[in-house]
């Protein structure tokens, strides 16, 4: 038995850990990385409210967060092969041709 | 029953299963020798002990003394690693495979499986997933233009079947109504063996789990003349003796899953005194287990291998749609009996 | 208690590998340990008694997704990463900020006057029951997601395709005696 502020204050640090990730890194698959360590804390929250209320509901919403961010990790890693086609460079601060 | 005596009996059961893993692991080996000998008209090995029964121990001496070429241009930590997570996936799963019935030993009784989860098969097909990170970071941390192509080629292989792989057991599922490799069997009782139901689905799992665990026809990966020796090219001595066990392993879950879903575990003709009424489950089940890991390496003498194109083809193209069908054909017939 | 310790050990695997993410500079370091906290999040979500959740979490995410991540990572053969003037601000002016926001939210969590507790796995998250939900409550949303999964699939192959094998279908790359003539003539860089 223990208080379910535990399960939301492990979530809330893997999102800032992941919202860090997201700022400080420079390689943009790591960038991505951060993205999907956001989705998971996030999913750790409705699975921590759905054990609180009993509503199963909660566990079902986790799929469809998994299935969007495996939608969005095919997507994304194939925008990631495009742009490391043309530009050569995996680092965010080099592809800024439209820059002033 | 008390949470000591739990503990107790599952570590027993534990080093049991993983003592018999390890021991089926090895003299699959020397089943997959004589077998390919006799195929090729030769006779195999025939000088260390009877029949070259005693084979694996000698293999097994020779890799532990054997010298472990050091590279210095590999990525360490990772070339470390990856066989030894392979092996560590491939044995894991044995750990939800039921063996037989309800054992009575004195005042304590037992399943005779490590655990029963209800979501065993799941459980299964998550390792199984897990599995081809051993590959893929053998061949990227050799620092090899072949053994990365072998590891891309590999996993990118497996990820595409297990989901083929996924879908065929689906249809056994809509059958029995649990996940639970146990109620799997019991829901075979009195000949209704899947294989009778589900003849297709059968097809398709075999189809797809030979690709998964590499093996020929769909070995190209590994293949000795195309990629010197894929991802593990450049393992020697220890560390290829746990890729080639890790196959192994695979081959016998494989073996294992094929026997329980399809057809009937431990279900066979028991009668006799309580003791023998024990230990018969166990030898049905292993008798179907022999007979599936022969079929593995009878298939992998007959026939040639895949290119890649039509591999990956075939997978996707043929094996998935008709996985889907049998699912819908199979959803249609118990919705319309019910 | 055991709750409690099953909890901790699971957690901490969850938050060394997050920080373990950040401060890898090669990409495939930071992956696997991404990996880890995705499995060790399926541990959580076991304690939670979100069984089902749980094994398509490694099914799906560690078995699948970063699988995908990994490929990546080897087929492009992206090195370590490099500190530009962006990423030093960055560092200076957000580690401090989101450990403040942190540090606040996690305040404001642990200093409530009712703290309700969870048993250990308490709600059992059977398949059947799961599946029930999806199928009956949950229908639309799930045929918009596998439409979602198929337009995902067709962009990502439209994406990370060759342009010439988009332009040409039945020429995608060209054989041996081709790439000698373009290699003499010049024509084989754009």
């Amino acid at each position: 038995m223990i208080p379910l502020s535990y399960y939301l204050l492990l979530s809330g640090i893997l999102f800032a850990c992941g919202v860090l990730g997201f700022l400080i890194k420079r390689n943009i698959i790591t960038i991505f990385m951060s993205i999907e360590l956001m989705l998971n804390g996030v999913n750790l929250s409705f699975v921590a409210f759905a054990a609180q209320w009993h509503a199963l509901s909660g566990q079902v919403f986790v799929f469809f967060v998994m299935v969007v961010a495996a939608a969005e990790a095919a997507v994304g890693l194939a925008i990631i092969i495009a742009v490391y086609r043309t530009r050569e460079t995996l680092n965010v601060d080099r592809v800024n041709l439209l820059k002033l | 029953m008390s949470i000591t005596a739990f503990i107790v009996i599952s570590i027993i059961k534990s080093v049991i299963v993983l003592g018999i893993l390890l021991t089926a692991v090895a003299y699959s080996v020397w089943l997959e020798r004589k077998v390919s000998a006799r195929i090729q008209n030769r006779w195999g090995p025939t000088r260390v002990g009877p029949f070259g029964l005693l084979q694996p121990l000698a293999d097994g001496v020779k890799f532990i003394l054997k010298e472990e070429l050091t590279e210095p241009h590999v990525y360490r930590p990772l070339f470390i690693a990856a066989p030894n997570s392979s092996l560590v996936f491939a044995i894991t799963s044995i750990s939800v495979i039921p063996f037989g019935n309800w054992v009575d030993l004195g005042p304590w009784g037992t399943y005779l499986q490590i655990t029963d989860l209800n979501i065993g098969l799941l459980v299964v097909l998550g390792i199984t997933s897990m599995g081809v990170y051993g590959v893929a970071l053998a061949g990227w941390s050799s620092n090899n233009k072949y053994s990365l192509l072998g590891g891309l080629r590999a996993s990118a292989q497996m990820i595409s079947y297990e989901v083929s792989l996924g879908l065929s057991l689906v249809g056994v599922l809509i059958i029995t109504g649990s996940l639970s490799l146990r109620d799997i069997v019991d829901a075979q009782r009195h000949l209704h063996w899947n294989i009778f139901l589900q003849p297709v689905a059968f097809f398709i799992y075999l189809i797809s789990a030979y690709a998964e665990t590499n093996r020929t026809p769909f070995d190209l990966p590994e293949a000795e003349s195309e990629l010197v020796a894929g991802y593990h090219t450049e393992y020697s001595a220890m560390k290829f003796a746990m890729f080639f066990m890790s196959e192994y392993a695979n081959m016998v879950t494989v073996a294992c899953l094929a026997t329980l879903l399809f057809f009937g575990g431990w279900l066979g003709p028991v009668f006799g005194p309580p003791i023998l009424q024990m230990i018969l489950p166990v030898l049905w089940f292993c008798l179907k287990v022999f007979f599936f890991m022969f079929l593995y390496v009878w298939v992998r003498w007959t026939l040639p291998r895949f290119r890649y194109d039509q591999l990956m083809a075939f997978g996707w193209k043929v094996l998935l749609p008709l996985a889907v069908a049998n699912i819908v054909v199979t959803a249609l017939i118990v919705a319309w009996r019910a | 208690m055991l709750h409690l310790i099953l909890f901790l050990f699971f957690g901490t695997i969850c938050v060394a590998g997050a920080i373990n993410l950040l401060a890898q500079s090669h990409p495939i370091n930071s992956a696997l340990s991404l990996i880890a906290v995705m499995a060790s999040l399926a541990g959580e979500y076991l304690l939670l008694g979100a069984e089902f959740v749980a094994a398509v979490q490694v099914i799906v995410y560690a078995g699948a997704i970063m699988v995908l991540f990994v490929i990546t990572i080897m087929l492009l053969n992206a090195g370590k990463e490099e500190r530009t003037k962006g990423s030093r601000i960055a560092i200076l002016i957000g580690v401090p900020g989101v450990v403040i926001g942190g540090v606040l939210v996690a305040w404001t969590l642990l200093h409530r006057p009712d703290m309700q507790t969870v048993p250990i796995g308490a709600l059992k998250g059977d398949p059947s029951a799961i599946a029930r939900l999806l199928f009956h409550q949950f229908l639309l949303p799930f045929e918009v997601t596998s439409v979602l999964i198929l337009i995902a699939i067709m962009g990502a192959v439209v994406l990370a395709s060759r342009p010439e094998a988009i332009a040409r279908p039945h020429h995608s790359t060209p054989g041996p005696q081709e790439t000698r003539k373009l290699v003499a003539t010049g024509k084989d860089r754009r």
